[in-house]
Order: structure tokens, then sequence, then C-alpha cells
């Protein structure tokens, strides 16, 4: 499992941009043939134990059943601090620091990110060159993001572009090798059935030197706050679904989901696995992850070699 | 992991003290500001109506009805009613004037949303036997579906059977009605049902289903309730149309 261990010292991923990584601390390089086993037969829907290929089309009914509500139930279920949490990130990331970007917005869904890194290129950098590419593997939900940008100044513009696609397989006619210099996945790749293959594509369609980054939810550190944060996610937000969207069933996918996800050392191994470069196994400055409000959502990093 | 008790039936969703009162508020604020959103006005009675079932309960096993009821469980919908063999039946009966309802409103008895919060099976199905038998209520008294109407009807439900969820749409219902309506409202139809709550016999024991060739007269008389002291108005008369099909049905 650990491969090479890299001479360099680290100097530590702070809170730096992430594009201005040149020595960043290293640790396992690719060791993919070594970890390519047999994909199992069965995966996770929430707490359910579904077949690898029914858990894709399970994920496009709750996304299709949630995207008219998805804003208003974001707001609500987390009392408006996913914004807080969206800001960070892209601020964090500093797009147009170092001139405009190809980037590449997964899982982009209602265009969240999308919009927060034009806006941010523009605003900061007077970037108006910068170009957005939003993927999202359910139209309804990339219809979605594609009414809110009619509401923006990038509609109808080079900077913003929309396609349906699967993130564990982007075309190459459409995601061509080596293309993009940022590539965002925010509260997007819990869903995806197979997170190897996400970060396999993520790490092909990157320029060398391009940045990986993923905001997602994680559980949090601290034992009493996480049983807080456990009552809360249980009892309250599938109410919250079934208040407001006529829907219990999702949200409790949602809270499920969370759960069933790899804690943050075991998923920023898999993000080396795919061949990033990441900080260390810690939390915070110089790590391969930054938690979030007491680690309900985690920022992981990385950058292709 | 979650201790939470196990479903007591099908579609049942287990709330806690805490969730049940979460739910409670959050259906009341999501029915008033939408009354449409049949599912909240569904979960606030639910959620609401611990108090009252058990005594609709008792009420229903004190009877023999009743009790033939607890044990059959019957449901209401268009599997388990035959439309067509009520229409066959003579006029004057509580078949024919339920089904000439159902053609005149429109109303379908499919319409019922299923119970989910209610932690008892036996008082999730009486709370499921009240929302189904609604429509009887309906037929019983010829009242059409309009707001004023149900409304008086509400008032009736929530003096007869108890349910918070009926007392507050009674109360709370007559502030979306205007000026005359209200008025007809107060004066006429709330007084009235105010005193057959309170002496006609527990509706909620009636089994309907063996009722349907009952002359109406005589059901009225042997259930205790009177006709309101004015006729409800209907706001379409039958249409031309209508009339015809009757005619040609009769010829």
């Amino acid at each position: 499992m650990n491969g090479l261990k890299c001479a360099l010292r680290s100097r530590g991923l702070s809170r730096r941009p992430a594009s201005l990584l040149a020595g960043p601390s290293c640790q396992s390089l690719h060791t993919t043939q070594s970890r390519r086993q047999e994909e199992p037969a069965t995966t996770h829907f929430g707490f359910k134990t579904v077949g690898t290929t029914e858990k894709e089309p399970m994920v496009q009914s709750v996304f299709s059943n949630v995207a008219s509500k998805y804003d208003i139930m974001n707001d609500a279920m987390s009392l408006y601090t996913h914004r807080l949490w969206k800001d960070d990130f892209v601020s964090s990331l500093d797009p147009g620091r170092k001139g405009p970007l190809n980037c590449l917005d997964v899982a982009g869904g209602t265009g969240d990110i999308a919009l927060r890194i034009l806006d941010h290129a523009r605003e900061k950098y007077a970037d108006r060159e910068t170009k957005v590419t939003m993927v999202d593997l359910n139209p309804e939900m990339l219809q979605e993001g594609r009414t809110r940008f009619k509401k923006t100044m990038y509609h109808n513009t080079p900077q913003i572009d929309f396609h349906v696609a699967n993130a564990q397989a982007l075309p190459e006619d459409i995601f061509p090798s080596n293309s993009a210099d940022l590539y965002t996945i925010a509260f997007g790749i819990r869903n995806c059935t197979s997170i190897p293959e996400v970060l396999e594509s993520a790490y092909r369609v990157l320029k060398p030197g391009g940045v990986f980054a993923c905001l997602e939810f994680s559980m949090p550190t601290n034992a009493i706050f996480r049983r807080v944060y456990d009552e809360y996610s249980f009892s309250i937000i599938p109410l919250l679904g079934t208040i407001l969207a006529s829907d219990r069933e999702s949200y409790q996918y949602l809270v499920e989901s969370i759960r069933k996800f790899p804690s943050q050392p075991d998923f920023a191994q898999m993000i080396r696995d795919a061949g990033f470069m990441t900080g260390e196994d810690k939390d915070g400055d110089g790590g391969a992850w930054r938690g979030l409000f007491g680690g309900i959502a985690s920022i992981h990093t990385g950058v292709k070699v | 992991r979650r201790h939470r008790s196990a479903p007591a039936y099908p579609g049942h969703i287990p709330l806690n003290t805490l969730e049940n009162a979460f739910l409670a508020v959050g259906s009341g604020i999501a029915a008033l500001l939408n009354p449409r959103r049949g599912d909240m006005v569904a979960a606030l009675g639910e959620t609401t109506g611990h108090c009252a079932l058990p005594g609709l309960l008792d009420q229903m096993l004190s009877s023999p009805e009743g009790r033939r009821v607890l044990k059959d469980r019957p449901r209401v919908n268009t599997h388990t009613i035959s439309l067509d063999a009520l229409r066959a039946l003579p006029d004057n009966t509580f078949g024919k004037t339920y089904v000439n309802w159902l053609d005149r409103t429109g109303v379908t008895p499919d319409t019922r949303t299923p119970v989910h919060y209610i932690a008892d099976p036996e008082q999730a199905y009486v709370m499921q036997r009240y929302r189904e038998c609604h429509d009887f209520y309906h037929a019983l008294f010829g009242f059409p579906v309009s707001v004023q109407y149900e409304l008086a009807l509400k008032a009736f439900e929530a003096l007869h059977f108890g349910l918070p969820m009926a007392y507050f749409s009674a109360l709370l219902g007559p502030l979306r009605v205007k000026g005359e309506q209200r008025l007809m409202l107060v004066r006429d139809y709330v007084p009235w049902a105010m005193r057959v709550a309170a002496e006609c016999k527990p509706l909620i024991s009636v089994y309907w289903e063996e009722r349907w060739g009952q002359d109406m007269a005589e059901m009225k008389a042997e259930l205790g309730v009177w006709d309101p002291p004015v006729q409800a108005k209907w706001g379409k008369r039958l249409t031309e149309a209508d009339k015809e099909a009757v005619r040609a049905k009769a010829a």
C-alpha cells in the first residue's frame, strides 16, 4: 500500500491557494496496479445494500425528486451554513490568481460552485476568461443550474458550459486528457458508485500541476458533537424533507450516505492512490484535508504531479 | 444503530416525542401556508390525534357494529367499493345518494393519504377510517365540497370526534371565508352542527358498507342526525348533458 516515500521535505499545504503548490509534502505515488482488485458486486445506498449497477439509477431518482427544492432544502437543513462552506471552499482555491483557468465542476448540479468560481475570478482579479464546465449525471439538476445561470451575466458566454456526464467516466472527446486546471466536486462524490473511478477520471482530465478539490460531508471528530449531529441528522432532516419537500426517503438517504462515506484519512489515501499528491494525513495546515464546522464537512485537495 | 422502534404496520414511521412535536409544528405551519398540502394536513392530524383516538377506539369497541368494523377493517376506495353496483340501487338509498354525490362533485374515494405517524396499529386504523368516511358524512348531509360546507362539516367533526385537527380547521378556516358565507356559516350551520354532534350516535362505529341499501330517512332517524335548517346550495346544477344521460339511462 505504501509506495515510494518522497525524499523532499514538506513545505506543508498551508492555507495558501492550492494552485501555488510547488513542493508539498508527498506520500505514496501511483500504486494503481497493485490496488486493482475485483469490483465488489454490491455497494451501499445509504444504509441499504444494493447491487453495484442498481445504485446509479437510485441516486438518479433521488436527485430528480429533490432537484426543484434542492437549494431551499440545503438552506433549511444546514441553516444557511452550506453557503459559508462553499464560499470558504472557493476562496481558498482562489481561482484567477495565476491567470484564467479552465475549470471542471463535477456533480455541479444547481451551480453553487461554478457561479462562485466565476464571480471570484471576476471580482477579485477582473478575470473574464476563466471558464467553468459544469457536469452532472442528472439532467433535472443540470436544468436547475442552467436556469440559475440565466439570471447571471455568464449566460450565453463562453465562460459557462453544461454537460450531462458520468463522473466515473468522463468522455474523452468532450473532456480531453490533461486539459483542466481545476477540478471541483462539492457534495457529489459520496453519491457515486465507485469513488476510485471518479478519482481516476479526475486525474486523467487534469493537467500536470492541476488541482483536485473536493468538498464533502464527513463525520465530526469530537464524540459529543458527533452525537448531537447524529440526533439532528436522523431526527430533524428527514422531517424537514417531509415538511418542505414531501419527501422523507430522499433525505433519509442523504443522512445515511454521509455515514457510509470513508473517513478523512481513508479518503485522503484514496486520492493518493489515484496518483495525486496531497498534504500530510492530518487536518488543517499542511494536511490533506481541512475540516469545517467541527468536521461536519471537509475539503480534500490534491495535485496532479 | 438507531434505537428507534420498528414499524408497527406497513407505512408506519415511528417518531419519538421530540420528532412528533417538531412535525406537529412544522406540518401546522406548512398546512396554514398552503392548505392544498394534503400530506401536511394529514401529518398534523396524526401528530395531534393521540388525545382523541383512544376515546374513538373505545366508542367503536362498545357497539357490536363498531366491533365488526374493527374486526373487518374495511377500507374505502374504488377497489373495495363497486360504484356501478351502487348506481343500480334505488334513489332514496344511502348507496345511491353516495354515488350521486361522488358523480356530482367529481370526487373519487381514492384520494385519502395513508396513516404514517400513529404508533398503535388499531388507532392508526381508526384514523384511517375517520379519514376515509369523510365523504360519507358529506353524502349524509348533502354538502357539496365548497369551502363553507367543508367548514360546516369540520365543525361537526370537531365536536363529534374531538380530534384536534378538526378543531384547528374549524377555528382557523372561517378566517379564509368572507362576509356573507361566514355569516351563513356562523348563523345557520355551526349551531346546527353543535346540536347534531352532541346528540347523534357515534358515527365512527357505523359500518357504512353494510348500509348501502338502507333508506336515507330511516338511516338518519336511526343515527339521530337531521338535515341542516338551510338547504346546501350547490354550485352547478346538473347540466343538460347530465340530465340527458340520466334520462337515457332511465329509458
